[in-house]
């Protein structure tokens, strides 16, 4: 079964600086933030970040835009245990000095988050025209796995494979990894590309994606955290969730709602529209994520 | 074994309306030549016909490529040094897109072209 997920479905919170929406698996979904459980904890999610894009029709603050998300990760009134880039870090670039350079700037920016742990994993941006070996260098590996207050969390590569997919022998790691796993463990996969077909007809899916659903569903409680889509979705594919997130660089145009795919134009009128971050609280007591969107703020520097 | 195989693969692209060959051996089938770069097809917008079988012979300029038709079950990928054949039978009217979904560079999302199915 597969199914776009209706917002209304999801409880909205007003306050606390953003948009929130409970993501549940089964039952009422709990209200309220406080930390009842010392297992509960917060994670940040940052995505499609660009680092060296330019476009000033499109974002004519590249290289502020991140730097403010920063700042508002850092003044968040609860502190995530950790962050998590799902992925296009940098803009592609076919100059293997460049990329080098994009990386290792966007690594000293994102080095000023407050969080000790960050998690990072690649985008084709990132990884595609050489096999992730840049990527390798700077951040090490592109697929693994930890383990936070009882949540198993898997990144999953889809992009070091210009084609856009996972593979077999990281499909037959991702196998073996979850033979370890209990049926009823709280899994978290983060990835780059949508695991299920979004939209084809804008590559926005991952090839062998079916194959990594397949292995997934089994476990009850299992989350898909993702980026690439520039914008949020909210999916169902059987009981597994699926959520991506919003762009730090550059917004898109919901799936087929343009003829062509092409990022959505900078508004003067309401300046960084469409890009954002996201909180997430999981609570290990109902095997739920409450999301928190937060939007851009401050003074545009150009 | 291989002639089951064989069967099914052309009852699955008669119901498609695609057959999908290594080599064209029909000399009275339209031949369609499709140029692959970064980030462009040349040409970019086809006008075929409906039930009229032609062949699509992909190449590339440069590097690897892909070419996908999401709607008409349809993607080949367009290796360097090689040419590719894709015989088609549109079986419906319409526009279809067709996309790089081999990531080509910075321009890759742009790459995309539409085919189009008249009566």
């Amino acid at each position: 079964m597969n199914k776009e997920i209706d917002r209304r479905e999801f409880l909205k919170f007003a306050g606390v600086g953003g948009v929130v929406y409970v993501s549940g698996l089964s039952g009422q979904p709990g209200l309220g933030f406080p930390m009842w459980k010392s297992k509960d904890f917060f994670f940040v999610q940052l995505s499609d970040t660009h680092w060296g894009f330019e476009g000033t029709k499109i974002n004519p603050d590249a290289r502020g835009t991140l730097i403010k998300a920063i700042q508002e990760v850092n003044n968040l009134t609860q502190k995530p245990d950790f962050v998590v880039f799902t992925g296009d870090l940098t803009q592609t670039t076919d100059d293997t000095s460049v990329r080098k350079a994009r990386m290792k700037e966007f690594k000293q920016i994102v080095g000023e988050l407050d969080s000790k742990v960050v998690y990072f994993m690649p985008g084709e941006h990132d990884a595609a025209l050489d096999k992730g070996e840049t990527y390798k260098d700077f951040f090490g590996e592109t697929h693994y796995t930890f383990d936070h207050k009882g949540v198993h969390f898997i990144t999953v590569d889809n992009v070091s494979d210009p084609t856009g997919s996972i593979g077999e022998e990281q499909l037959e790691w991702l196998k073996a990894d979850l033979a370890q796993q209990k049926p009823d463990a709280n899994i978290v996969v983060l990835t780059h590309r949508p695991l299920f077909d979004l939209y084809p007809q804008w590559d926005w899916a991952t090839r062998d994606g079916a194959k990594a659903i397949d292995l997934l569903m089994p476990f009850q409680n299992v989350t898909v955290f993702y980026g690439h889509i520039h914008q949020e979705n909210h999916h169902m594919t059987g009981h597994i969730a699926h959520h991506s997130a919003k762009s730090l660089m550059l917004p898109m145009p919901l799936a087929g709602s343009v003829p062509k795919r092409q990022p959505i134009p900078w508004s003067a009128s309401e300046p960084y529209k469409g890009m954002g971050f996201r909180n997430v609280l999981s609570q290990s007591k109902r095997d739920k994520y409450l999301l928190s969107e937060y939007p851009i703020k401050g003074n545009v520097r150009i | 074994m291989i002639t089951r195989i064989r069967i099914a693969v052309v009852v699955l692209a008669s119901v498609l309306g695609i057959t999908c060959l290594g080599a064209s051996s029909d000399n009275s089938v339209k031949i369609i030549k499709i140029s692959a770069k970064q980030f462009e097809y040349n040409p970019q917008e086809i006008t075929l016909n409906k039930g009229v079988p032609v062949v699509l012979q992909l190449t590339t300029e440069d590097r690897l490529h892909g070419f996908n038709v999401p709607e008409m079950n349809l993607r080949a990928d367009i290796v360097p040094g090689k040419v590719t054949e894709l015989k088609v039978t549109p079986q419906t009217a319409g526009e279809f897109d067709f996309f790089c979904d081999i990531f080509c560079g910075n321009g890759h999302e742009g790459m995309n072209g539409k085919i189009t199915v008249i009566d």
